[in-house]
């Protein structure tokens, strides 16, 4: 038994034969072109050219039907290089200059783009040169006609091996039933990974010399989600995986089974876990998961890269389609939290160049100095009532005389509809963003003027702890488990509660299956999470005691630092 | 001339589909396009020198046209970023 370590590419478990696919080195020779020759060789290469658009089309099919619209932008992407200057310019040029073979001409056109591929320190960006070479071979293959070989062509159920594998590859994986596929090259986000990852076939990359050590025909298991592979494994690493691949494929039957299901702990109290919508175009991802409603319906889409504001028609139309598709559950709209640079892309006057935005004039304090934008939204809010439980929260949020300005500018608005001949319920619920820890510490002052509170964890900790979360010398310093912040989580709820107004938690903590069990011991009413881990939290939270977390939370508050916090945890088995 | 300075909206930035996106609605016009970030410039009807350009998600890039329907490709370049390039 052989483990080789390699990337995790795309999760879950394979067991089968290997199949290993021979490398495909395309050896190009250059051959010097008489002068009289070179037009009927640039003509070959844009023979080559056409040939290859066919390809793309016949490919673009295959994936429109396999995956849809979105993926088959991608061979849309390969059809773009395909008519890049790269290839229609630079490689007739070469070839008339150099007095070469069209192979020729574009393999070195290839290797100087690939160079400066290498040079890009972002290895997303570096992974792009794959596309690149993908239509490159495909040009090349026919230039030297030679028959590209399909993976279509393998029809039984394997894993695949070899050397690297190109997007167009990868497409075909899923007609030929492969269970799997582990390659020498390639990182976590090239576009076979994320292929991969879209058609949930396991996958390891990175392996560096996998497609040598393997035979086919070999028993081989994939590790997606260690990015392991195992060569000739014992039958007892099988019957454990084989176990694992069993639990795997019952996890996910599990959380499945989780939707539609009430968020109740072991001790039958109950949490209302809602999601955070970035934008409507999510919404149906959103429905499928069942939540109590969306906790957390970020605006700030709305004014992203656009030269005027959005108006209030534009808004009531996209707040409501959230309203009306989510009824009669809560949808909770938070005013655009937008910094000064977006006024200033939107033509409107504003500052430029802050030197800490995070402590700048942003969210309600950038509305309340531009109040017509400010009412603009709060109208557009206001129309969408009409269509389910919509309630309004006011992020950046750290004096008590701003929740009483938005009240006020709140109140004018109702009026102005009302004259309008406009219908509204009787009562539009405010909530403010508890992110600043001023609001945590003197919730007691702002309760009177708000309907209930969300606190958001991301800014809440950068704030308390001073951290920045993007910059490398300090990111260390960004701990969601440090007692100061689950201090004033903990004011927060009590005085809340105390006060009779509800407590919603929003921000990253909520999508951690480790945190989870504080909020729940905190007895925050309301989790928002992220659609991608709402039901593992769900799961979570059932699991729970809430007698239990409520204890284990009464003494974390006492403990100074999160490494106690964390082994109070680890003794609960949490 | 008009120049712009526009925020990457895609996800995982100007990756190929977004790139190719932009490409194929810089070719609709007759001026010339360029992009630039920190200090590169490349050809915006360039799909291979866009994604060279390495801009990643929210990074600001100037977006530079020159040419007869310069108003015209640089508003309608402009809401693609604003549509975030139709990403889902």
């Amino acid at each position: 038994m052989i483990i080789i370590k390699g990337i995790g590419a795309s999760p879950g478990i394979s067991i089968g034969k290997a199949y290993v696919l021979e490398d495909e080195e395309i050896v190009v020779t250059r051959t010097e072109i008489p002068r009289d020759r070179l037009r009927a060789e640039v003509a070959r290469f844009k023979a080559a050219q056409k040939a290859t658009h066919r390809d793309l089309d016949a490919a673009e099919a295959k994936v429109l039907k396999l995956l849809g619209k979105n993926h088959a932008k991608l061979i849309d992407a390969h059809r773009l290089i395909l008519r890049d200057t790269l290839i229609t310019q630079d490689v007739p040029k070469r070839i008339l200059s150099e007095g070469v073979n069209a192979e020729f001409a574009l393999s070195e056109a290839l290797e100087a783009v690939n160079q400066q591929f290498e040079k890009l320190e972002d290895e997303f960006f570096r992974e792009r040169r794959h596309d690149l070479f993908d239509v490159g071979k495909r040009l090349l293959a026919h230039l030297l006609k030679h028959a590209r070989r399909s993976l279509a062509d393998i029809d039984h159920s394997c894993i695949l091996i070899s050397r690297n594998l190109l997007p167009s590859d990868t497409i075909n994986l899923q007609e030929s039933r492969i269970l799997g596929f582990a390659t020498d090259l390639g990182g976590k986000t090239s576009h076979t990974a994320i292929l991969a990852q879209s058609l949930e076939i396991p996958a390891v990359v990175g392996l560096s010399d996998v497609s040598r050590r393997v035979k086919t025909g070999d028993t081989v298991i994939l590790d997606g989600e260690q990015g392991l592979v195992i060569i000739s494994p014992t039958p007892e690493a099988v019957a454990k995986y084989e176990k694992a691949q069993a639990a795997e494929h019952e996890a996910e039957r599990a959380l499945e089974a989780l939707k539609g299901l009430p968020a109740v702990t072991q001790d039958e109290k109950r949490f209302q876990l809602q999601v955070n919508l970035d934008t409507p175009e999510e919404l149906k991802a959103v429905l499928a998961l069942q939540a109590d409603g969306i906790g957390l319906f970020r605006t700030e889409y709305l004014f992203m890269n656009r030269p005027t504001s959005p108006t209030e028609e534009e808004q009531a139309k996209a707040y409501s389609s959230v309203a009306k598709a989510m009824a009669p559950r809560p949808v909770v709209i938070r005013t655009a939290d937008i910094g000064g640079d977006r006024l200033t892309q939107m033509g409107i006057e504003g500052p430029k160049n802050e030197t800490n935005p995070f402590m700048g004039l942003r969210g309600v304090r950038l509305f309340l100095r531009h109040l017509d934008l400010f009412k603009t939204q709060l109208r557009a809010i206001l129309r969408a009532t009409a269509k389910g439980d919509v309630k309004i929260m006011i992020p950046m949020v750290s004096a008590v005389a701003e929740v009483q300005a938005v009240r006020r500018l709140l109140n004018q608005a109702i009026a102005e509809l009302q004259a309008e001949g406009v219908a509204l319920p009787k009562m539009v619920e405010l909530g403010i963003m508890v992110e600043i820890p001023s609001a945590a510490v003197l919730l007691d002052a702002f309760l009177p003027h708000c309907d209930f509170v969300s606190i958001g964890t991301n800014d809440l900790i950068q704030y308390t702890l001073a951290v920045d979360r993007v910059n490398e010398h300090v990111s260390h310093l960004y701990d969601p488990f440090h007692p100061a912040v689950l201090r004033l989580i903990h004011n927060v709820v009590t005085v809340a509660h105390r006060g009779g107004k509800w407590v919603s938690v929003c921000g990253e903590m909520t999508s951690d299956p480790h945190a989870v069990p504080l909020l729940v011991g905190l007895g925050c009413d309301c989790l928002s999470i992220s659609p991608r881990m709402f039901l593992r939290v769900k799961e979570t939270v059932r699991g729970l005691r809430h007698a239990a977390m409520a204890r284990l939370v009464a003494k974390a508050v006492t403990c100074s630092d999160s490494e106690e916090i964390r082994r109070l945890m680890r003794e609960q088995g949490l | 001339m008009i120049k712009k300075t526009l925020t990457v909206t895609p996800k995982l930035g100007m990756h190929a589909r977004p790139a190719g996106i932009f490409v194929r609605e810089a070719c609709r016009f007759k001026s010339e396009v360029f992009l630039s970030k920190d200090g590169t410039e490349v050809n915006g009807k360039s799909v291979m020198q866009l994604m060279l350009l390495a801009a990643e998600y929210g990074s600001k890039i100037v977006l530079r046209v020159s040419g007869p329907d310069e108003a015209d490709a640089m508003s309608a370049l402009e809401k693609l970023f604003a549509r975030k390039f139709d990403e889902e």
